[in-house]
């Protein structure tokens, strides 16, 4: 796809952060993605481009980390933490029941491009467990049926908002805007925290 | 007296902790100025005198790797903060950084001006839209109150989904734009870090009880915790306990005092082992439910302090199982660069694989354990080192389980019963 | 070496045994000095330590202090104190190489019986001294596609790889050509090229050759023999002037591979894929095997020898004779043509330029580089650079890797004159002075140089009138040294050998009556003829005008000159006696054809651009071949009288005798450059160099290696674009009086007056399409 003047502009913003311009990669392959819906070859060509690269060096990056994918996702990315201690504690239920509702594999996206069904590693809520991240929000404590109504509240266009997030859920390309480091303005909306992270606190307050 | 003393956590239940409104509003950017008022190396000196050690696992003194910084060399210093946290069960980052950014904000213009850099970095992993959010935002906000932007410059910079990059030379090759695979060792970062310049590299928990220090002064700092682990830090309570969560705490807590005032393990059941500091840490059982949880007393046991993810598993979970999903994830995350940790988690996970379906022989146990001894001190990193880690400390004290494996023909556990929603008819 | 350097010693013990070393080596090298071998893959002397592989752990103890783990030797420098134990005195070395070992090749195929590397591998090697006999891994394997072509000439087959990285880093710190990198991650990563950019490094041939596994494979020498079957000669490559060390590996009869060898001083451990794949036109179907002798119906018919020696010493006698031998000639062959010259034909006569030269080269040669020594280590100490009328990558390989080397460790600064900023010039982060074709003069003036500056000079300089007196005068100014690197293998030798009109063997000048009497007198001759000879030009235009009769011609192409019209036309004309191995435009306009040896197939040596000798034997030993010095021994005989130069070795000795010439050297006459030409819309002032690879006879019949070759593009500048309405990829048609060329456009940084091709490319033969290279006007329209 053909970038705009303002996605160059923006592109270029990017490698302005940097005091040197090779460390713009990866945020510039979060932009691609934001664009593109994954990071495809003309992205890779670009990027090598801008930054004066050969094209090797970037698809080298591209493919080392595990957010840039390959092929188009669903709208919503769903990401079962299937990690020991989620896996225990009903990950491997969640994921499991999430495969056969949807209908697909592991990396697999519903035939209407909304969902796509991935499992993930530790996502750092461990005391939310078990967890269900869309687009990278944290959806927490999930059960087989809350994930499943998740799920089906993502297919019929009217996904439920994230347990620590925005008010509503953003798309799998504007998620990644944000990754992107561009501020859509959504920062003060949700929680400042979970009932578990001031679990500690709450307790030291009643003076135990 | 309370056991738990939130600081770092102690704002976090008002509903905008996270806005720089809030966070002035409880004395937030004084210790930033205050430190600026101060001699750069009296800086260092007070964070050297409070005690503080690293919280991202290896508990260096925070001081004393500000003071390997060469001075007066006329190079680019760089500040560069691991805000990766993707150690298995670890969790205390994220909230801390979603309900209160500025911390670490501060934090980090307070240590640029202690180490003379003028540019920071935060590398936050990528899988958590909000939190980039919430620290992007913290930052622009920041800049728009003249925090930053006045000799300090604060980037934040997204990763993308390797957990390799909380290796601190990973993470500034990364950073720079390549693969995040490890450097070798010397030269160190703070000889030659990020763009081959002298480069602080510190986990979030680190730097944010900085303001804190500084305000408060090294003696109170020094005041809590134990002979050689001070201040406090979170503990991160995960898994078969009634109430999991955040406990901010004096280092030197057990987890048996965490447990009794959160709520204890999973009604009904009872412990059967669980990670100090997340999964690269040797399990514990019941019997180190009274370890002194500091660097010293959890190395004492047998295990390392790690980043204080307390990860518990009560009798319905298959110790086999827990260790192959472990070591599944290490396989994964290898990141190629080195043949014990890449050839070796290959293996390792196939042998799990066939023991976990009663396919394996007590001979594979012996060859496990062989092979973990040519992995563990082998690899480039230290990833390889935490691979072995639950499959020696595991076996060390539940072989029997492993074997009831092999002689059962499978795994003896029920999966269900170990789930959070058992008996809630999922 | 000619300073003494300091160098800091450290003792060390390792098994047992005291070992000094320099400061800073590295333990596995430092075991190496006791004849200790470390097993090891990852590790390569000339590449950055990695500590990937993890196989060369050893022990280590620095003053009583042990390391808790064993420590990768191919990452520690010695240290004083140091005690070093490996898998010879440490069980835990040992065990920890074995677990090393055993996990390379857990996920390893069992495929060595198929695989090249079969027998010369270190895999197979370190596997059988420091594997298991047995496998414990009953588990699965990785597999991959096999092999999948990463260029036309290199194959890859990642089921081999052990991830070592030598192929990768070579690519990215030695070549900078980073078109090959690891993928992936953990278990799954693999070496690969970005799919739609193949591995074209002029280089590529050093990561396969340093793959310690068979991953990397060559698609030429692909299943084509066991390494247990080959016969091993050292030898120096033919191709250019850089001087690599080579092997060559034969097998019955035949140049199955060659493999850089290693010279520190010279090549290091490198070669240019053109030096090492382009070898088939040795055993091309058509090589001269018989002479040939034209006969009364004007037919070249297969003669015997001594019909064919005396034919051509007749025609010879005849008339006036010259010279003319290409610029491949070995260096005692092209003694034996500078002897022949002036011993059998009394002329100086001669001239190894078969390419645009000028006169004002030939003084530039007699007065400047003749006898000269500056060297690769002068480059590595250079505070500075200056190219002049040169393209180290594409016209002198090794010459980029070494100025490379120093980019990459010091920031050498290197600038060039030129129209056209090149690939090789931008890897080096050249200072790009940009010029007018043929104005190139005014800016080597205007550059600051030190006395601890090289320039550079190709033969390209001789094409724009006045640099090279420039670049004498910026010498004479700074104290900067010259160094003249010519494209070809042998001109450094011929120009020694004084196969040139103005001076004899050794550096005498012709016009010295007491270096004719030197010379005379070491041949036995009573005088040597005094007239400064003709040039290739010049005697091609003296046959044209009747003043010579005859030539003898060696190795030549006579389209590669400024005017291969004339020099056709004198082909044509004279009575030629023509030495070659394979038929060519000369053969087909000769009177007598002698056959003569390939450079495999003959020993001698030949001078690189720095003037050091590159003696090589002959790797292929039953050739019936005569070199072409034997050839003019006997043509001389035949016309009664003696070189007296009976071997190769005789003449080596011959020329080890003449000694350095401390006579007055040749005086620089001051040449300068002509005006800039008046341009207007169409026209263009017409810049080319050669490609490394491009249309080279030598690289006939390589297919693998021509698919390499940079894609052939006429540059224009970004403005001129855009005034014409042209963007990448239109066709331009250039023209001149001769004729066309009609190439897709490339805009890039580029003089806005030039417009660059390629010279010998496919679809781009500007001498004999347009009969111009450099400097002249052409008529550019987009079609």
């Amino acid at each position: 796809m053909a970038y705009s003047q303002e996605d160059l502009a923006i592109m270029d913003s990017i490698i302005k952060r940097y005091p040197r311009s090779r460390s713009a990669i990866m945020p510039l392959l979060h932009f691609v993605q934001s664009r593109v819906g994954f990071v495809n070859g003309d992205g890779i060509e670009l990027i090598a481009k801008l930054l004066t690269l050969e094209a090797a060096e970037v698809s080298a990056v591209a493919t080392f980390y595990t957010q840039y994918k390959r092929k188009p996702v669903g709208e919503y990315h769903v990401g079962v933490c299937t990690n020991t201690l989620c896996a225990v504690m009903g990950g491997d239920a969640i994921f499991a029941g999430l495969k056969e509702h949807l209908g697909v594999e592991n990396d697999g996206v519903t035939a209407d491009g909304k969902v796509s069904l991935e499992h993930i590693e530790c996502n750092a809520a461990c005391d939310y467990a078990p967890v269900v991240m869309a687009n990278w929000e944290f959806y927490d404590n999930q059960t087989v049926e809350s994930a499943k109504d998740l799920v089906d509240s993502m297919r019929s266009g009217n996904p439920k908002p994230p347990t620590r997030g925005p008010n509503t859920l953003v798309t799998w390309k504007e998620a990644s805007a944000v990754l992107a480091g561009i501020n859509d303005g959504k920062a003060h909306e949700g929680v400042q925290a979970g009932e578990p992270s001031l679990l500690g606190l709450k307790i030291s307050k009643e003076g135990k | 007296m309370t056991k738990l003393a939130p600081v770092l956590s102690a704002h976090w239940d008002e509903k905008d902790s996270f806005t720089i409104e809030a966070y002035t509003r409880h004395g937030g950017y004084k210790a930033s100025q205050k430190a600026l008022a101060m001699d750069p190396d009296a800086v260092i000196q007070l964070v050297k005198d409070s005690g503080l050690r690293g919280r991202g696992g290896a508990g260096f003194p925070t001081g004393m790797k500000w003071g390997f910084i060469p001075q007066g060399d006329n190079k680019d210093h760089y500040l560069v903060v691991n805000a990766d946290e993707s150690e298995p069960g670890t969790c205390k980052d994220m909230p801390l950084l979603m309900a209160n950014p500025h911390v670490l904000v501060e934090g980090c213009i307070i240590a640029c001006h202690a180490i003379r850099a003028k540019h920071a970095f935060i590398y936050i992993r990528g899988e958590v839209t909000h939190v980039v959010r919430r620290l992007n935002q913290a930052i622009e906000d920041a800049y728009k109150a003249g925090h930053l932007g006045n000799g300090v410059d604060l980037v934040l910079h997204v990763g993308a989904g390797a957990y390799i990059c909380g290796e601190e030379t990973a993470l500034l090759d990364s950073l720079e734009g390549f693969r995040g695979q490890p450097r070798l060792r010397p030269p160190f970062p703070a000889i030659a870090g990020l763009y081959a310049r002298p480069t602080v590299v510190n986990n979030v928990e680190s730097i944010s009880a900085v303001p804190a220090i500084i305000n408060n002064g090294p003696e109170w700092y020094q005041s809590m915790g134990t002979e050689k682990s001070k201040g406090t830090t979170l503990y991160s309570l995960s898994g078969h306990v009634n109430n999991p969560g955040q406990f901010e705490a004096p280092l030197g807590i057990t987890l048996r005092e965490i447990l009794e005032l959160s709520g204890g393990i999973r009604t009904g059941h009872t412990l059967k082992f669980w990670t100090p500091g997340g999964s690269s840490t040797p399990i514990f059982t019941q019997d180190h439910l009274d370890t002194p949880l500091d660097y010293e007393g959890v190395s004492a046991a047998g295990s390392m302090l790690g980043t204080k993810a307390l990860q518990i598993f009560d009798e319905t979970t298959c110790v086999v199982r827990a260790v192959l999903r472990w070591t599944e994830f290490y396989k994964h995350e290898s990141c190629g660069k080195c043949t014990p940790c890449r050839e070796g988690t290959w293996w390792l996970v196939q042998i799990l694989r066939d023991l976990e379906a009663g396919k394996g022989t007590e001979a594979d146990l012996a060859k496990l354990l062989d092979l973990c001894d040519n992995i563990l001190g082998r690899s480039f990193c230290a990833l390889g080192d935490g691979a072995t880690s639950p499959i020696t400390s595991s076996i060390k004290y539940f072989r029997d389980e492993y074997i009831s494996h092999i002689t059962h023909g499978g795994c003896p556990f029920d999966p269900v019963a170990s789930t959070l929603f058992v008996g809630a008819g999922a | 070496m000619t300073t003494t350097e300091i160098v800091d010693m450290i003792t060390v013990i390792i098994d047992g045994f005291e070992v000094s070393v320099p400061k800073g080596t590295l333990v596995i090298r430092a075991a190496e000095q006791l004849g200790i071998q470390i097993p090891r893959f990852c590790d390569h002397p000339l590449l950055d330590p990695v500590g990937a592989c993890r196989q060369c752990l050893v022990d280590i103890e620095i003053n009583g202090r042990a390391f808790p783990k064993p420590q990768a030797s191919c990452t520690i420098p010695v240290e004083p104190g140091m005690i070093v134990k490996t898998q010879l005195t440490s069980v835990v070395a040992d065990k920890a190489q074995k677990g090393v070992m055993e996990l390379l090749l857990i996920n390893h195929p069992l495929d060595c019986p198929v695989c090249d590397k079969g027998g010369e591998c270190p895999l197979q090697n370190q596997a059988m001294s420091t594997g298991r006999s047995q496998t414990r891994f009953e588990g699965v394997k990785r597999t991959f596609e096999k092999p999948i072509n990463i260029s036309s000439q290199v194959l890859l087959d990642r089921e081999r790889c052990v991830l070592c990285a030598r192929c990768t880093r070579f690519s990215a710190q030695i070549a900078s050509d980073p078109f090959i990198t690891l993928n992936e991650r953990g278990a799954l990563q693999q070496v690969g090229i970005y799919e739609k950019a193949p591995f074209k490094s002029y280089f590529s041939g050093n990561a396969v050759q340093i793959c310690p596994v068979g991953a990397l494979t060559g698609a030429s020498y692909r299943f084509r023999a066991r390494p247990f079957d080959l016969v091993s000669t050292p030898s120096a490559c033919e191709h250019c002037a850089s001087g690599c060390d080579m092997r060559t590996d034969v097998r019955r009869g035949k140049t199955l591979r060659r493999l850089a060898g290693d010279d520190a001083s010279v090549n290091e451990e490198w070669n240019c894929d053109k030096g090492r794949w382009a070898f088939k036109y040795v055993t091309a179907v058509d090589r001269l095997t018989h002479p040939l002798v034209r006969n009364d119906a004007g037919d070249l018919v297969e003669a015997s020898w001594p019909e064919a020696l005396a034919a051509a010493a007749k025609g010879l006698k005849a008339a006036s004779a010259a010279v003319l031998v290409g610029g491949r000639a070995t260096h005692e062959d092209a003694y034996g043509y500078s002897k022949f010259a002036r011993i059998a034909l009394s002329t100086n006569d001669i001239d190894f330029r078969s390419r645009i030269s000028s006169d004002e080269e030939r003084d530039f040669l007699a007065a400047r580089v003749v006898g000269s020594s500056t060297t690769y280590r002068d480059i590595d100490r250079a505070d500075q650079v200056l190219l002049v009328g040169f393209e180290p990558e594409e016209e002198s390989p090794i010459v980029f890797l070494r100025l490379n080397k120093q980019f990459r460790k010091r920031a050498l600064k290197v600038t060039t004159i030129s129209s056209k900023l090149s690939i090789g010039v931008e890897k080096l982060n050249g200072e790009f002075v940009k010029v007018a074709p043929g104005q190139e003069a005014a800016s080597v003036s205007a550059q600051a140089l030190t006395a601890q500056s090289i320039i550079l000079v190709g033969e390209r300089a001789s094409e724009s009138a006045g640099v090279l007196t420039a670049v004498a005068a910026l010498s004479d100014s700074t104290g900067a040294k010259i160094a003249w690197i010519p494209r070809r293998a042998g001109e450094r030798g011929a120009l020694e050998a004084g196969a040139i009109g103005n001076l004899l063997p050794g550096g005498r000048p012709v016009a010295d009556s007491a270096a004719r009497v030197d010379i005379a007198t070491l041949w036995g001759a009573s005088s040597l003829p005094s007239t400064i000879g003709r040039s290739s030009d010049e005697i091609y235009a003296a046959v044209n005008s009747g003043a010579i009769g005859a030539l003898l011609v060696g190795g030549v192409d006579p389209l590669d000159g400024a005017n291969g019209e004339s020099a056709l036309a004198a082909l044509e004309k004279a009575f030629v006696v023509c030495l070659e191995i394979a038929p060519s435009e000369v053969t087909s306009r000769a009177d007598v054809v002698l056959p003569v040896a390939a450079v495999t197939e003959k020993s001698g040596s030949f001078l690189n651009w720095e003037g050091r000798a590159r003696k090589f034997d002959a790797a292929v030993h039953d050739s019936l071949n005569r070199s072409d010095l034997r050839i003019l021994s006997m043509i001389a005989e035949e016309m009664g009288t003696s070189l007296n130069l009976s071997t190769v070795t005789s003449a080596a000795k011959e020329i080890a005798s003449i000694g350095a010439w401390d006579g007055a050297r040749v005086q620089m006459q001051q040449y300068s450059s002509t005006q800039s030409p008046a341009l207007n819309g169409d026209r263009f002032i017409l810049t080319s160099w050669r490609r490394l690879l491009d249309l080279g006879t030598l690289q006939k019949g390589e297919e693998n290696l021509a698919g390499t070759a940079r894609q052939t593009v006429a540059v224009i500048s970004p403005s001129r674009a855009l005034s014409m309405g042209v963007s990448d990829g239109d066709l331009l048609k250039i023209s001149t009086v001769q004729g066309s060329v009609t190439l897709a456009a490339l805009v890039e940084d580029i003089h806005d007056d030039a417009i660059w091709a390629p010279r010998n490319s496919r679809g781009s033969q500007l001498l004999v399409n347009l009969g111009a290279a450099h400097g002249a006007v052409v008529t550019v329209v987009k079609i």
